[in-house]
């Protein structure tokens, strides 16, 4: 190929790119501005050329991290590093409390009931399970659970949004619904999950949260996921929440508005007492925040016809704008709840985690909701009888013991007994030693044919840490008589001053 | 609990047994052929009460305390069937080496009634050679080819969205000024911020709510082979919904029922229902203080045993069991690696651990060994200090991609990098392996290489909650850390019941061989149906043994219409779009179970052949699969394909099979390599 030809080709082929450029669109406008712009300002031509290199020069160049303080090594570098790393084991080994706890774990064979058998074979009183109404060997709750298992089949394989919407979980909703007075209810497949993923449902990053400092685990989580900004106030003190309130107010007078919201129990996991509900009600709507109430220890306890704090503090439950409740524990069934406005619920259904991500709740469980919320209704007597056997209880325990005292409020079937601050203080008692001194007491009560339990407690990594006191846990339960809750809380009592007295 | 040493445990292995077509006198009137007559049979009361027979009984009945040689068919239709039989054999012993000839009596419309609800359930197996055994060959895990749709398809679905948002923002712009009743709960009133931003809100309020009739369907009954779905309308545009009073019985393709086990008869429900009885509805307490029943301990074992560990905890939630467990594990100073497409109870329980997150490229090892060689050489930030521990997590099964993690990817670098390992089987326990035990088990590897196994017990198994495994110290130690032990519920003895009831049946322990059946029939289930749809012409994600199916849709039209048009042919599918998927890849989701027959594939198969027709679904490259055969010659078996095709030409021709000729081949075919 002589020169010329290849001048010919080039030529031909330069024609035919002309041509092709000609033909788009608005290839005349753009030729016509690179002229005139040439012609008219050279120097603006070279800078627009400039960029344009640079553009492409800019875009070629290698990617190189962003990340600050990265040490630049080579392979062998890191394939020595690599060698020389030794992790941690995934877990470690057990504290000799930790070790305590697993040892010391009560397991129960066969029905969890008013007396229930123990693995090594005693049969003793159970005031350790929730089972206030013994609604957990009722025949014909039973019957309408084994019913629905007969119709549904035990788990419903999908979550809620993907078919796992059954006619019984809808039912349930309502239920909880019109029973509470709310317009609207959700409910969760776990109790425990059921606040946890409510509060970050709303809460997001830069709003705001003012809690009560002796909140259970389940709310820290929730409000330690939510990212939001918290302010504590001292447990159950409504002088200090008030105080809080003003100062965050005052704080974020000048800032966009966000969301605040007061989260509390209405009867305290870990400490059994209640909430002053028509005061944080007035204050909450003074300072305009919103109140998230937990009441899982609550809801089918308190009240005349255990519809909770509300009812019995005399709160319209319209008023709290989410009550979050359990389906399990003296219901008998399980999961857990959140009742408010229709716009509350059903943002739920879309952004909490526990909802979206998770099975739904078995239908036999939900039936089984479903009808023990109908048994309180209708038949109220159970729950001045419940309250009845409270009192025979803590006529046992509270007054008569040097030993131990009881946060838990009166109409609380959880009573909870820490040790008094003097008798710690005597004996110097270490937060380990109580927790193994409690365990020696509810040995002892076992060994006495009752069964009764410890708070228990578990350190997070969320700050503040929360400081509990290690506590007896006693729950009582109208599956036993009279009689023998008054020898239960006898035997309670004399292992309390058995195990502590002789501790040195 | 009782404790039967499975009497017939005299291996009877036996996959051509003719119990197997002795059950069909059922199913001929397939009873989702008759959906309203369905109904009814869900609405009769749920066990005839002239069966006295205690759960008990029955249960020992079926799993064959005779020494039955044979092995009894899930659908224990044959027991129960007037006949008058020619044979020795007995109604429920049927003869293994000679076919009993029986004849047949018309059963009566009672026994009728109660074959079609258990076989809506739990379809019984058409032909012994609709069964197959997923393992991996062995050698390198392929990666899944991901096919894409020609860019009409790509640029046509961003048109949509942009669309979509466009006319969002003008109805928002009139709505906000002449309805705004409507937009209230979106903006700060009478001092209190919005409940819910304005921002936030739009995709639900402008794009979600155009296709909200697709999402929670409301269902009845059992969640089996169909389900029947409550009908509902609207009058006000998926806003609200008012049911018009009737079910519509759909084939269940959406339910994650691997293994069949959702069923409210046969020896699962009978144990429950005897559990139940026994013990009560729950345990009421938390499994640190009294919420511990022998049941419980029991149950951790089987577990256990199963999955090959040496110990392992349950608790009452799937969710929460992930959810609560990375805060025992890690904590700061210790560094979470994450596959990005890893479940959001993950995500959940990592963040509240309080260690630092880092993610890799959806089962892309390089990536993970360059992430991996980065955190172990560069340290924790700022610091420099060593990390205390690295934790990869991955998931065994995805259930958007239907992609399985490499495993022995994942322990070739854990060899190297001494990571710990944490799998979530959520999807794959029980529908994954030849044995049914997941990952580990599909590709043979031993449990004790991976440091904790998570999964749940809602899907395969029917029941609910999730389950950790691990070594014996690290469990013992984790049930002192684990919040879920302290403060969740502890699980209801029923649910318990399910579980160890689904587990004795898989590992043989009872009814020897329905375990087996149930999952060859779920691996090849699996495979029949993704070479059907492959061949057909459909973009088909995910792992070829892999139960769950995704067919990619990416108009975002086509969801509602796809879901509408398989609703109209009575099957239940789920749709997703984003955000649970990427914005383009909306998808169809199939979840495949051992309680559908072939027959029911097949009428998957056509309807998605009809479908993808009308939607122009079909726009597979054929890279991934399912190559189509030229004129009249004859479409080669899929583990010659790679052969056939590179002797043709380079160029791969788009699969667009006949559906004749799909269901044709289709139970060979599935049964070869695929790749």
């Amino acid at each position: 190929m002589d020169i010329q030809e290849t001048q010919r080709l080039l030529s031909e082929y330069l024609h035919e790119l002309a041509n092709l450029f000609h033909q788009l669109p608005g290839s005349a406008i753009f030729l016509r501005y690179v002229k005139s712009s040439y012609q008219d300002d050279p120097v603006r031509s070279m800078v627009e050329l400039f960029l344009f290199l640079f553009a492409v020069r800019y875009l070629l160049a290698p990617k190189y991290s962003t990340k600050p303080g990265v040490v630049q090594l080579s392979d062998d570098e890191v394939d020595d590093l690599v060698d020389e790393w030794t992790p941690e084991p995934l877990v470690g080994s057990p504290t000799p409390l930790e070790e305590m706890e697993v040892e010391k774990r009560a397991v129960i064979v066969g029905p969890v009931g008013p007396k229930s058998k123990l693995s090594n074979g005693r049969t003793v009183m159970n005031l350790g399970s929730v089972n206030f109404y013994n609604f957990n060997t009722n025949e014909s709750l039973k019957e309408k659970a084994i019913q629905t298992l007969r119709n549904y089949g035990v788990g419903p394989c999908g979550p809620r949004g993907f078919y796992g919407t059954q006619d019984v979980h809808m039912k349930t909703e309502a239920d909880v619904a019109s029973y509470l007075g709310t317009p609207a209810c959700i409910i969760y497949a776990q109790a425990f999950s059921t606040i946890s993923s409510v509060i970050p449902a709303f809460s997001k990053r830069g709003d705001i949260i003012v809690a009560d400092k002796g909140v259970s685990f389940a709310v820290r989580k929730g409000i330690q996921i939510s990212r939001s900004i918290v302010r504590w106030y001292e447990h159950n003190d409504m002088e200090d929440l008030e105080r809080v309130l003003a100062k965050v107010t005052k704080e974020q007078a000048r800032k966009p508005l966000t969301r605040r919201f007061i989260i509390t129990e209405g009867i305290f996991e870990s400490h059994g007492d209640m909430v002053n509900l028509p005061k944080i009600i007035e204050l909450k709507l003074k300072y305009k925040f919103r109140l998230i109430l937990d009441e899982t220890w609550s809801f089918g306890v308190l009240g005349r016809t255990g519809r909770g704090v509300t009812e019995h503090q005399n709160v319209d439950a319209a008023e709290v704008d989410m009550i979050v409740g359990s389906l399990a524990g003296p219901l008998v069934a399980g999961g857990g709840f959140c009742a408010g406005s229709e716009e509350i619920v059903h943002h739920q259904r879309i952004s909490a985690a526990a909802y979206t991500f998770s099975a739904a709740l078995p239908a036999m469980l939900s039936t089984t909701a479903s009808a023990t919320i109908n048994l309180l209704q209708s038949n109220p007597d159970i729950i001045s009888q419940l309250r009845e056997q409270t009192k025979v209880l803590r006529a046992q325990l509270v007054p008569r013991s040097d030993w131990v005292y009881c946060t838990s409020a009166p109409e609380n079937p959880v009573i909870i007994l820490p040790l008094k601050p003097e008798v710690v203080a005597s004996k110097r008692l270490s937060f380990e030693d109580q927790q193994f001194l409690l365990q020696d007491v509810v040995d002892e009560c076992t060994a006495n044919g009752v069964l009764i339990t410890r708070v228990k407690t578990l350190d997070d990594n969320f700050e503040p840490r929360q400081l509990l006191l290690p506590a007896l846990k006693v729950c009582v339960t109208i599956g036993l008589t009279r009689k023998e809750i008054e020898k239960a809380g006898t035997v309670i009592r004399h292992a309390i001053t058995k195990i502590v007295s002789r501790k040195k | 609990m009782p404790r039967r040493s499975a009497a017939s445990s005299s291996t009877t292995d036996s996959p051509n047994s003719p119990s197997f077509s002795t059950s069909i006198p059922g199913k001929g009137g397939i009873p989702i052929k008759a959906p309203n007559r369905l109904s009814q049979f869900f609405s009769s009361s749920p066990k005839s009460k002239s069966e006295p027979q205690t759960a008990q009984a029955a249960l020992q009945s079926v799993s064959g305390n005779t020494p039955s040689p044979s092995t009894p068919p899930i659908s224990s239709a044959s027991l129960s069937l007037p006949t008058i039989s020619l044979s020795t054999a007995t109604a429920d012993n049927p003869n293994m080496d000679e076919p009993p000839t029986t004849l047949f009596q018309p059963p009566s419309p009672e026994e009728a009634r109660r074959l079609a609800k258990q076989h809506a359930q739990f379809g019984p197996i058409g032909h012994h050679s609709h069964r197959y055994s997923s393992r991996h060959p062995g050698g390198v895990f392929p990666e899944p080819v991901m096919d894409e749709p020609p860019y009409y398809y790509l640029i046509t679905t961003y048109i949509s969205y942009l669309i979509l948002i466009a006319f969002g923002h003008v109805r928002d712009f009139f709505g906000k000024r002449f309805r705004e009743e409507n937009y209230r709960h979106l903006k700060s009133r009478n001092g209190y911020g919005a409940l819910n931003s304005d921002f936030d809100n739009f995709y639900v309020r402008r794009l979600k709510l155009r296709i909200n009739d697709c999402f929670d369907r409301p269902t009845t009954g059992v969640p089996g082979r169909t389900i029947s779905l409550i009908d509902r309308k609207t009058d006000d545009h998926n806003r609200h919904f008012y049911f018009t009073g009737t079910t519509t019985d759909t084939l269940n393709l959406s339910s994650y029922n691997y293994l069949g086990f959702a069923q409210s008869e046969g020896p699962c429900a009978d144990y429950a229902e005897e559990i139940m009885r026994k013990y009560g509805i729950t345990a009421p307490s938390t499994r640190a203080e009294v919420g511990t029943q022998d049941l419980h301990t029991e149950v951790e074992d089987l577990v256990a045993r199963f999955v090959g560990k040496e110990s392992s905890m349950v608790f009452s939630m799937g969710f929460g069991t992930n959810a609560t467990i990375f805060p025992a594990l890690v904590s700061k100073g210790c560094l979470i690696i994450s596959d990005e497409l890893n479940h959001a109870s993950i995500r959940f329980g990592a963040r509240l651990s309080g260690a630092s997150i880092g993610m890799f490229k959806h089962n892309d090892m390089k990536d993970l060994e360059v992430k991996l060689r980065e955190a172990i050489s560069q340290g924790q930030p700022r610091t420099h200090r060593p990390w205390k521990k690295i934790l990869v997590v991955v998931e065994g099964l995805y259930s958007m991609e239907g992609s399985m993690c490499n495993l022995p990817g994942l322990i070739a670098l854990k060899r190297r990098y001494k990571f710990h390992l944490f799998i979530d089987e959520a999807h794959s326990i029980g529908a994954i392996g030849p044995r049914g035990r997941g990952v580990c088990d599909y590709f043979s590897i031993d449990t004790r290489e991976v440091d904790i196994l998570m999964g749940t017990l809602t899907k395969s198994f029917g029941a609910n909650g999730g389950y950790i495994a691990g070594d014996k110290v690290m469990i013992d130690k984790l049930r002192a850390t684990n919040s879920g032990v302290i403060f969740g519920e502890s699980p209801a003895p029923a649910v318990l019941a399910q579980i160890s009831s689904a587990l004795r049946i898989i590992n043989g322990e009872i009814i020897p061989g329905q375990g087996e059946e149930r999952l060859q029939r779920l691996a090849f289930n699996s495979r029949y149906l993704r070479l059907g749809l492959k061949r057909l012409g459909f973009i088909v994600y995910g792992h070829d043994d892999s139960p769950i199916i995704p067919v990619l849709l990416f108009n975002p039209a086509k969801m509602p219409a796809f879901s509408h048009e398989m609703l109209r042919r009575k099957i239940s599918v789920v749709v997703v779009g984003y955000p649970a998927t990427p914005l383009v890849s909306s998808r169809a989701r199939f979840c495949v179970s051992a309680a559908h027959t072939k027959e029911d594939l097949d009428r998957i198969l056509t309807a998605c052949d009809e479908i993808g027709n009308v939607l122009q679904l079909k726009f597979s490259t054929g890279i991934a699969g399912g190559a189509l055969p030229e004129n009249g010659e004859l479409a080669p078996p899929p583990e010659m394909e790679k052969e056939w095709r590179s002797k043709r030409s380079p160029s791969i021709l788009p699969p667009r099979w006949r559906i004749e000729d799909v269901i044709r081949r289709g139970v060979q075919d599935s049964k070869a390599p695929m790749y």
